[in-house]
């Protein structure tokens, strides 16, 4: 139960650092914020990783399987999303003059 | 020195372990500052990735996730899986469905949560131990959210890919049936909680899906980003849940780093639309417009419509020229020849900037990064308080795809849905050009007054090729 309390300590301590953080966000970040915070909490895979690799049913593998699996679409997916997002913050605008139908980074969108 | 060394050896490995996953929240929260500029934005993103890979990597330091050479084969073959689907769909989705791409990677996170939560119960269950109560208290929670969390972000999906339809869905006693499904799921918590038995938290599971689908049918398009943050800030509690479950230091930060600050952005992002967040979750914003707007006087008044040559003529010899985007310019994919419009316009002389909505598009942000991509300076993109006191000196307000963004309804008409949300003042501009693929009201399914008004003519068509031959007329003029 000392535990419990450690971790709620814990808890509270990270909600004002979270909100601390995030209050300084300027709206045009506002989606690669969102993304970003998405592939942060894809961090549950950590979480997956300890209940799969502690399974014993069938069950408790079947689950752990599908929990590692999701996790992991979160984080990788996440956070490769949201760098593809910024790099286009990247470019500044007067560096390189950019012809028209200059491609984006690579993928479907770029034609 | 040795000293030193010697006390580092004496540590057991799950100090070590503790002590790197304290380095990675440190990465977390750099990744989280860094996004507050765009200089460091994609720093601190990087920052972010090598932190859970560090973490991510760490814990197969642990004997429990190793110890069973069949478990860890599943879990690097699941891992290897999820690898092999993330990376191409994050690659290769459009600009125009991130959102989309955002809500299908929270729901996973917080299914993947709700499953850890109550895997975990059943582990302990079968030990042979009963769970502590505090411990299915967190389960119980870990699952309703992330469940809330998955179900919601997949009708979420539907509605942004428009796999259904994007008006709320309502129907007679939904409110109750809402109170009475999620009544049900507090008796089977507290049933689950007194007797620590999972069949209960199983109950749990299987109604808190039920509740993300039916909590998020009621609200509209239009409110389907804020809706999006929401559920990423649930996410990051369920997966806080779940570390309080595990008793992992990591999870519970990482998770409530991003449920307050996900808190945080939904509530600047409801503020943007004037409403309060009730409102948006529980009004069903815009299931009953069509009938009040169709009736409201919209009758009798025709559009007109003109040509790409007699407006390229009106943008060349105008002195001011304000680009209103919306989420017709992602569709069409116009970013870039609408920079080339920009270019063509400054180069005559005449003054062109970018007027934002805090929501244009269907996240906060969205048509930044659209032009961002295109190349468009900073400076030519003037959020809506900066830009709106301009919009009266403008000889053409250039709508591009908006549409609920300019409607003037959300000033001057208290009954409408939107009334009360600040709009982009386009009706203040000498003209008003709309670029329009077809007369469909826009997301949140409202007919808009502005199209009707007689400063206004629309150019009907696909926004990219609209632009490109204004782009031809400029050019010839």
């Amino acid at each position: 139960m000392t535990g419990f309390v450690w971790y709620l300590t814990v808890f509270v301590l990270a909600a004002f650092v979270g909100f601390e953080v995030i209050s300084k966000v300027p709206s045009i970040l506002h989606t690669p914020l969102m993304s970003g915070s998405n592939a942060i909490h894809g961090i549950v895979l950590v979480g997956a990783l300890v209940i799969m690799g502690e399974a014993t049913g069938p069950a408790q593998v079947v689950l752990g399987f599908i929990a590692v699996f999701l996790a992991t679409l979160n984080v990788v997916g996440g956070f490769v999303v949201t760098d593809r997002m910024l790099e286009m913050f990247r470019a500044k605008p007067d560096a390189r003059p950019a012809p028209p139908e200059r491609g984006g980074p690579p993928g479907p969108e770029a034609r | 020195m040795s000293a030193v060394t010697e006390v580092a050896a004496s540590l057991p490995l799950s100090t070590w372990r503790s002590a790197i996953y304290l380095v990675a929240i440190v990465g977390f929260v750099i990744a989280l500052k860094g996004l507050s500029s765009p200089k460091h934005a994609r720093r601190g993103n990087l920052a972010g990735a090598a932190a859970a890979l560090l973490a991510i990597a760490i814990t197969f330091s642990a004997g429990s996730v190793t110890h069973s050479v069949r478990n860890l084969s599943l879990a690097l073959v699941a891992m290897a899986l999820g690898a092999v689907v993330a990376v191409p769909a994050a690659r290769m989705v459009k600009m125009t469905a991130m959102p989309q791409m955002v809500a299908v990677f929270n729901g996973v996170g917080g299914g993947a949560a709700a499953l850890v939560s109550v895997t975990e119960l059943l582990h302990v269950h079968s030990t042979g131990t009963s769970p502590a109560t505090y411990v299915v208290v967190e389960a119980v929670l870990g699952v309703l959210i992330g469940c809330v969390s998955f179900a919601g972000s997949a009708v979420a999906f539907a509605k942004l890919q428009e796999l259904m339809a994007t008006r709320p869905i309502v129907y007679a006693g939904q409110q109750p049936i809402n109170a009475v499904v999620a009544l049900g799921i507090l008796v089977l918590a507290l049933l689950g909680i007194v007797t620590g038995a999972t069949g209960y938290v199983f109950g749990v599971l299987v109604l808190s899906l039920v509740l993300g689908v039916i909590f998020v049918l009621p609200i509209g398009g239009a409110d389907v980003p804020v809706l999006i943050s929401m559920l990423n800030s649930f996410t990051g509690l369920a997966v806080a849940a779940s570390g309080f479950t595990l008793g992992n230091s990591l999870l519970i930060v990482a998770g409530t780093l991003v449920g307050a600050s996900g808190m945080l952005l939904t509530r600047l992002m409801s503020k943007a639309m004037g409403r309060s967040l009730p409102n948006i979750l529980f009004s069903a914003f815009g299931a009953v417009v069509t009938a009040t707007a169709t009736a409201e006087g919209l009758d009798g008044k025709a559009v007109k419509s003109s040509t790409p040559d007699d407006i390229g003529v009106l943008l060349a010899y105008a002195r001011k020229v304000v680009i209103v985007p919306g989420y017709g310019l992602a569709v069409a994919q116009a970013q870039h020849v609408v920079k080339e419009l920009a270019d063509l316009l400054s180069a005559r002389g005449v003054e062109v900037f970018y007027a934002i909505h805090p929501v244009a598009g269907r996240m906060p942000g969205h048509m930044n990064v659209l032009l961002a991509e295109a190349n468009v300076p900073y400076d030519e993109l003037k959020e809506m308080d900066e830009a709106n006191p301009e919009l009266p000196t403008a000889d053409v307000a250039l709508v591009v795809g908006a549409n609920d963004t300019v409607n003037p309804a959300a000033v001057d008409t208290p009954g409408s849905p939107i009334y009360g949300m600040p709009i982009i003042h386009a009706d203040q501009a000498q003209h008003i050009v709309f670029l329009k693929r077809s007369m469909r009201p826009g997301f949140a399914g409202i007919d808009n007054a502005l199209l009707f008004d007689d400063k206004t003519v629309l150019l009907f068509g696909d926004a990219k090729d609209t632009l490109q031959k204004l782009v031809a007329a400029v050019a010839a003029v």
